[in-house]
């Protein structure tokens, strides 16, 4: 057994440079402090596939409107796509869709004359205020609340369906198409459908 | 026209069976045929869809359904003829083998 300081004699000893012990401070924090990493972790804005574009129809994959027809209006900073029925032709209303589960037809509508400024993240986020759960609710289960509609929802709705109307109204056979749901039948094959 | 109640937005696939060698089988894995898709070409649209596997239980969950789903995924093509291997977040049961499975439409990529 060789002791530590011999071991190290042993290992210095052919070595040319003389390598000096790292200096401790007196004091150091009591916590650990967190070192700065040089490198910082830089998120990319979500990526959304080429064929998805404001105007594309796009047909839903799953959730409750699952089949429907639906026009999307825009891309959205998180990654997901707003999107409208329009309501009055299927009954979809201005709602946020993530684009994995979305099929992106070839049919394009111009939507640049829809006023969409206002519509970002925080208008589709959940309400934050309905979250105290007292001891009514606690009481009442795990039971789907009925959703509430707000009125400033309606107008909205009101206000860019009426612009997507006139164009869809314009194009023939739109409407029809954005009322039809999409089914798979017999002899369908998805992998060599053009969608 | 009479309107139709739920559209189908799922392929339906046969279970094969498990990864196997002649005498050894690696039941992590199975194989699963898409119906409608014969060839290894068709399969590059199936990589990385939903498979659903789907059982019936007998207790309801809140929302009052009885069935029960195992997840899993389309991993890879296996062989020439538009089989495709498939992971489950739990393995198949055995007495599946020429059961049915459901291939979801997403994750899209199209």
């Amino acid at each position: 057994r060789i002791h530590q300081h011999c071991k190290n004699e042993f290992l210095t000893m052919g070595k040319a440079t003389k390598t000096e012990a790292p200096k401790h401070p007196r004091f150091y924090p009591a916590e650990d402090v967190k070192v700065e990493t040089k490198f910082k972790v830089r998120q990319n804005p979500p990526k959304i596939r080429a064929s998805i574009t404001p105007g594309t129809v796009l047909i839903l994959l799953a959730g409750r409107f699952r089949g429907k027809r639906v026009i999307c209006l825009k891309a959205l900073e998180s990654g997901l796509l707003m999107v409208s029925g329009p309501y009055q032709i299927n009954g979809v209303p201005l709602r946020r869709v993530n684009p994995a589960f979305v099929i992106a037809t070839s049919t394009k509508v111009d939507v640049s004359k829809v006023k969409l400024s206002k519509y970002d993240d925080t208008y589709f986020g959940r309400d934050k205020t309905t979250k105290k759960e007292g001891e009514e609710e606690f009481f009442m289960g795990d039971a789907p609340k009925p959703a509430v509609v707000s009125d400033q929802r309606k107008a909205d709705q009101k206000e860019v369906d009426t612009a997507l109307m006139k164009v869809v109204s314009s194009t023939e056979m739109l409407e029809g198409y954005l009322a039809a749901l999409f089914t798979l039948t017999n002899h369908d094959k998805p992998h060599l459908m053009k969608f | 026209m009479p309107e139709k109640r739920s559209p189908r937005l799922h392929v339906d696939g046969a279970i094969l069976g498990f990864k196997r060698a002649l005498r050894t089988q690696n039941n992590k894995i199975s194989l699963i045929k898409i119906k409608g898709c014969d060839s290894k070409d068709g399969v590059d649209f199936y990589l990385g869809k939903k498979v659903a596997f789907i059982t019936k239980g007998t207790v309801a969950d809140k929302y009052g359904n009885k069935f029960r789903v195992n997840w899993g995924k389309v991993c890879r093509a296996h062989g020439a003829n538009g089989a495709v291997r498939c992971k489950f977040s739990r393995p198949l049961p055995p007495q599946a083998i020429g059961g049915k499975v459901r291939i979801m439409l997403y994750p899209s990529r199209v």
